[in-house]
């Protein structure tokens, strides 16, 4: 099948005639596929869920002094999983991100994020711009922002309608510059941002917290709530779905597929740069911090591709499973865990704990 | 410019389409007989790492390059070659019979991971071999009473027969004995692409309804098809052992997973020719990078990440600019020079195609 370029514009106008005249949501109906998406529990739920539960167990734990110690090890290993769980969760967003819109799966977006980690570094720390962290921190956020766009302007762009293994390729390889990018400007010390989140922490019973991770977590789970009201609720997002769809059939909607494309890619880069300032107030972070991705994608995976909330389930999982292995199972198994999971998952459910995979009825 | 007349369906499938190419090939052949006359003994390694990196790379091109599975995990089954020959031959094995087996074993390996992973397709493959690449690292190391973890192994000295061959003392030797291995190995593969069975591997890449519906059985196929490709990154495997001298589990990382499958794109998807070329951007770069750096810096300072990034960029034009890769470009030289007057711009264009999604299928 094939459609000239010289015909598209004359029937993406016919599209838009079309669009203003029906109903928006008819319209959209038809690309847009149900959501299986609202079967799945809200992970905010989840997260307070276990957090709340945590709390009473500690009202608990006073009753009984002789189990106190053991479950509040039990209970910090928990919220810094949580918390580490909420990046891997925040990468993953960026990864279901561009696989929800491009069908594409960016596999820099690891590097992404170190990427805005440095940029705000390079923004906020006294030896470099030394501005205001609340000023840096979007200003990065933009730029990342339009890194993303400009990405997808200038190169993926020509990949348009290639196989999804030219984009992996590609992305891996963009990986790659980025660090050595990064390496070059930045060096390749561990550095740490001077970020009013990492000061303080908050004792909670007798588990300490530190603001870090409780900002991480805060984020992470309003961040997953804004996107996924966003895909659901507005028409730039049914836009967004209708064109990994289906990008003929969305052209004929009316949908500017390049331009959408590109938005998201946008977005996929603020929600990076999200992530590494979130990151980089946990601790120090260096070129090769990007190589977390690997570990994103295992979140990714097990939530299924193409789900927000199960994006943030996975990087939760994978975030709490990593310290508890560490600490009950011997030294060379515990590292193994998250990508035992992975595989395991991969082979009995291939499309993730929250599937949208559906045979097509013919 | 020539032009083959087929008059049988032998004709169409013979190894050498006419005289000509079966002399190049032949001259080819025989230059590289001659080589370790021609060039000193550092070159001659050179090549060597070059002709182990091409089989490697035959390896993968049987599978992503034929068959159209994308692999992120094949240095995996490079250390399981190499593994399986170093133990074997500590066993007492001889080199002539444990070298092949090796393979065969690394190939049945592959055959058993291929039966859950060949369930999936396309971006959640390379995820799952990405997996298979992390996890082999710590399954050396927990296997360490086989594999000798992270104090690693060193492979002995091959012996046929009583005659000794050694990377170090006797490079000639050894770059005999790759050679040997590369033109068996492209031998095989080249007739195999003749069989009914590379045939069906094309069909599915081509696309899997349409093999289906010719009575390709996909599965069986795919599982074939990894399990042959891991057989030859097998022998590759046992080669890069004796060519580094040591192993231990970080030789094969992930990193030389991703290379692997970089080379055979700047080389050209689907060819033999691109496992080649490709094998040399692999081994020169390094070299080139060096005496770039000489030249414009001064050799004495270090740029960490400097050769994959490089490496990166060359990817990202070559994807962008030239999708077919190395032979792509050669291809497209030639065929302008044969037709000479009559090439036209827009001869090699591909047919535009857009996208459906993956998960309403």
């Amino acid at each position: 099948m094939t459609l000239r370029n010289s015909s598209t514009p004359a029937k993406l106008t016919l599209g838009r005639k079309l669009l203003s005249r029906i109903d928006r949501k008819k319209t959209y109906s038809l690309v847009c596929f149900s959501s299986a998406v609202t079967k799945t529990p809200s992970l905010k739920k989840g997260a307070c869920g276990s957090r709340r539960a945590a709390r009473e167990e500690i009202g608990q734990d006073t009753a009984r002094p002789g189990w106190r110690e053991d479950n509040l090890d039990v209970l910090q290993l928990l919220v810094s999983g949580l918390a580490n769980g909420c990046v891997y969760g925040l990468i993953a967003l960026g990864f279901v991100l561009i696989y929800k819109a491009t069908e594409a799966v960016n596999f820099a977006q690891g590097d992404f994020m170190m990427l805005g980690a440095f940029i705000t570094l390079g923004l906020t720390n006294a030896h470099h711009m030394g501005l205001p962290f609340w000023v840096a921190a979007p200003l990065a956020i933009g730029i990342m922002a339009l890194l993303g766009y400009l990405l997808d302007f200038f190169v993926l762009r020509h990949l348009f309608g290639q196989s999804q293994t030219a984009v992996v390729i590609l992305t891996i390889a963009l990986g790659f510059v980025i660090r050595f990018v990064a390496g070059v400007i930045w060096g390749h010390e561990p550095q740490t941002l001077e970020s009013p989140l990492a000061l303080g922490d908050i004792k909670m019973g007798g588990v300490v917290l530190g603001m870090a991770d409780v900002a991480v977590i805060v984020v992470t789970v309003l961040l997953t709530l804004f996107l996924y009201q966003f895909f659901q609720r507005t028409k730039l997002g049914l836009a967004m779905q209708a064109a990994s769809q289906n990008q003929m059939a969305a052209y004929y909607m009316g949908v500017p597929v390049k331009r959408v494309q590109g938005m998201i890619w946008g977005l996929a880069g603020a929600v990076a740069a999200v992530a590494g300032i979130l990151f980089a107030s946990k601790g120090a972070i260096d070129p090769n911090a990007g190589l977390l991705g690997i570990k994103a994608f295992a979140a990714a995976v097990i939530g299924g591709f193409g789900s927000l909330p199960g994006a943030l389930a996975g990087g939760l999982i994978v975030g709490v499973i990593e310290p508890f292995a560490a600490r009950y199972l011997a030294a060379g198994y515990s590292q193994i865990a998250p990508y035992a999971l992975l595989l395991a998952v991969l082979i009995f459910r291939p499309h993730g704990l929250f599937s949208q995979v559906r045979v097509k009825k013919v | 410019m020539r032009i083959h007349f087929k008059t049988s369906y032998e004709h169409d499938i013979r190894l050498f389409p006419d005289r000509w190419s079966f002399g190049v090939y032949a001259a080819l052949l025989i230059l590289a007989v001659l080589l370790p006359f021609l060039i000193g003994e550092f070159y001659l390694g050179e090549v060597t790492n070059v002709l182990i990196w091409a089989i490697a790379g035959l390896g993968l091109m049987l599978l992503t390059g034929q068959t159209g599975q994308a692999s992120l995990g094949h240095a995996a089954f490079l250390a399981v070659g190499c593994y399986a020959n170093t133990i074997l031959i500590e066993q007492g094995v001889p080199f002539i019979i444990a070298f092949p087996l090796a393979g065969v074993i690394t190939g049945l390996v592959g055959v058993v991971i291929a039966i859950p992973v060949l369930r999936l397709h396309g971006i959640y493959l390379a995820i799952a071999t990405i997996a298979l690449s992390i996890l082999a690292d710590d399954i050396i190391v927990l296997l360490e009473p086989w594999t000798g973890g992270v104090s690693g192994k060193f492979p002995e000295v091959i012996n046929i027969f009583g005659f000794e061959i050694e990377r170090w003392t006797m490079p000639t030797r050894f770059y005999y004995l790759v050679l040997v291995v590369t033109v068996v190995c492209t031998l095989f593969y080249r007739n195999l692409l003749r069989s009914p069975l590379g045939r069906a591997f094309a069909a599915v890449r081509d696309s899997e309804v349409s093999a289906t519906a010719m009575g390709v059985h996909i599965a069986r196929t795919k599982g074939t098809a990894f399990g042959l490709s891991c057989m030859i990154t097998g022998w590759a495997g046992a080669l890069m052992g004796y060519y580094a001298g040591t192993f231990n589990n970080e030789t094969f990382s992930l990193v030389i997973s991703i290379t692997l499958l970089m080379m055979i794109v700047i080389g050209g998807l689907g060819s033999i020719h691109g496992a080649f070329f490709g094998a040399v951007v692999v081994a020169f770069l390094p070299q080139a990078l060096s005496i770039g750096k000489d030249l414009f810096i001064g050799g004495s300072v270090a740029i960490p990440g400097l050769e994959t990034g490089v490496f990166g960029l060359i990817l990202i034009l070559f994807i962008l600019f030239e999708p077919m890769g190395i032979y792509g470009r050669w291809m497209k030289i030639r065929i302008w020079f044969e037709l000479f007057p009559f090439a036209r711009k827009d001869m090699f264009k591909r047919q535009k195609s857009y996208l459906k999604t993956e998960r309403l299928r």
